[in-house]
């Protein structure tokens, strides 16, 4: 039997007066797969994710999410999926514990305590559940913020930089926690971030944006390959530099 | 799969979340908790002190003692009720935590309820000091307006959430740029609303300006009870009818903001 896919977008444009961010998009992410949304600065990708999110209303075309119309039926799938962003925070004055709690509560978590008890073992934050939020690091805000997106165990993850506060070490294990997650659960991902190595390891597919548009998508070894590079890296410049791109893009048709 | 159980419907589980929310902020910061009873209190000291000048050199204050005192409480209860809802909203504004909220399960409609419930609380905690503090000192128990006093309560309460509602559409409209209104658009209805004095004191085309909104009904109501001591049902039945006029033009102009908000991308966006 064919799996609905976790994200299908098709014709997805948003156009914000004269400006088009996000023009003609269309995509599947088939459910179970970890795909990562690249692009540089302004390319659209925030402009998407809000969109997937229900956070911001197309100017048209469609996005179905765990196979519900996301415009139509947005709060049947809500409680299926969770996002993390370094760029969107928790309340400052309230607890480590007293924000999980209410979000716990609000994504209708069963066995609330020992769900933030086993978060708080799972990414070191034990210390930290009884400090305000807004006296935490970079860091320690990343790892709370993830622990937030994992309360639901869900279907559906929207990452954006998960590890861009992160020391290397602090890295490295929730990559693995990331990977050891969707292995255990089956869960989808989607992440956008700048560091390429990242997107090596953990996704399976990568969309390529700029100027709104997707340009190019395919495995990383695939896009490393087609463009004759090293590394993700030097694929990701030569697409955001318009270097070489076209003979990538017309090697994917 | 995700092992949740968010009801696709309103949520009271949800409801009391975010309640709980505005709480652990006003329990965890005591000038919050000190502010929301300073200036009731300092208004009731005022008023006191004035009443007590008056009630020698005015026939009116003479007949009850308690009108002014009864009007500058009550007044609080509107104001309260306003701040309180519109403060929980910009706290979410404050902290950037509307598009934390908005991609989890909560729905705008719970979002507005608790911040009723939260504006009740916070009106309650700020009066009653204020309240309690005037039966010693000037010998004024506002409690002894009886069971009207509910009634007067409730429908100001009501009113003040409404205006809440108008004065959030306009914040998340505007972003925090608009925050000022939350401080002083409740007191265009000041002159109109016969807190102090009789509304025939108004002109004519004015009165006729002040019938449209249900705080003037409340102020008259309670005179007729301290002057007559008649409860006067057609003015309940004049306020609560205008109370749910406002509270549904609150409520659409909320929906339609959060619609907005949405189209242009404002839940990511709450700062100035």
């Amino acid at each position: 039997m064919l799996r609905v896919p976790a994200v299908k977008v098709e014709n997805l444009t948003k156009r914000f007066g004269a400006v088009t961010a996000v023009d003609g998009v269309s995509f599947t992410i088939p459910a179970g797969a970890c795909t990562a949304l690249l692009g540089g600065n302004g390319a659209g990708k925030t402009t998407t994710i809000a969109m997937l999110l229900g956070l911001l209303l197309p100017s048209s075309g469609s996005i179905a999410v765990l196979g519900e119309d996301m415009l139509r039926h947005r709060y049947r799938v809500l409680p299926r999926l969770n996002f993390s962003s370094p760029y969107v925070e928790l309340p400052h004055r309230l607890t480590v514990a007293q924000n999980l709690s209410i979000y716990a509560d609000l994504y209708g978590v069963p066995a609330r305590t020992e769900r933030i008890s086993h978060l708080a073992a799972d990414f070191e934050l034990g210390v930290l559940l009884d400090r305000p939020a807004g006296r935490l690091s970079a860091g320690q805000k990343t790892r709370v913020a993830l622990a937030k997106a994992l309360l639901n165990e869900p279907e559906l993850l929207l990452l954006d930089e998960p590890t861009a506060s992160l020391d290397p070490d602090s890295a490295d294990r929730l990559r693995g926690y990331l990977e050891t997650y969707r292995a255990a659960s089956g869960a989808t991902i989607l992440l956008a971030s700048h560091n390429m190595a990242e997107v090596e390891r953990l996704c399976d597919d990568v969309l390529m944006m700029r100027a709104g548009q997707i340009i190019d998508h395919d495995p990383p070894a695939e896009l490393i390959r087609r463009y004759g590079r090293k590394t993700l890296e030097e694929v990701f410049l030569d697409i955001a530099r318009e270097r070489n791109g076209g003979a990538g893009a017309e090697a994917a048709q | 799969m995700s092992a949740v159980h968010a009801p696709h419907t309103f949520s009271g589980r949800r409801v009391m979340a975010m309640v709980r929310r505005y709480w652990y902020l006003l329990r965890g910061s005591w000038p919050r908790i000190v502010e929301l009873a300073y200036w009731p209190l300092v208004q009731m000291v005022l008023w006191g002190f004035i009443t007590l000048h008056l009630m020698n050199n005015s026939s009116w204050v003479a007949q009850a003692a308690g009108v002014l005192l009864s009007g500058v409480l009550l007044w609080d209860v509107l104001f309260r009720g306003q701040l309180g809802y519109t403060l929980a909203f910009l706290e979410e504004m404050y902290s950037r935590n509307l598009g934390q909220l908005f991609v989890s399960p909560l729905r705008p409609g719970e979002l507005v309820v608790a911040m009723m419930v939260t504006s009740l609380l916070r009106t309650v905690l700020g009066i009653l000091p204020a309240t309690l503090l005037a039966i010693p000192l000037f010998d004024w128990n506002i409690f002894s307006l009886g069971l009207p006093l509910i009634a007067f309560f409730c429908n100001l309460l009501v009113m003040g959430w409404a205006v809440g509602m108008m004065v959030t559409a306009l914040i998340l409209r505007v972003g925090l740029g608009g925050e000022s209104l939350a401080w002083f658009v409740i007191f265009l209805l000041v002159p109109i609303s016969a807190v102090y004095y009789p509304v025939d004191v108004l002109p004519a085309w004015l009165q006729g300006v002040a019938w449209a909104f249900p705080p003037v009904y409340v102020f008259e109501g309670m005179r007729a009870v301290l002057f007559d001591g008649v409860f006067r049902w057609d003015l309940l039945a004049g306020a609560m009818t205008l109370n749910i006029v406002y509270l549904g033009i609150g409520a659409a102009l909320f929906l339609w903001s959060f619609q907005v908000a949405r189209r242009h991308g404002l839940l990511l966006q709450t700062g100035e």
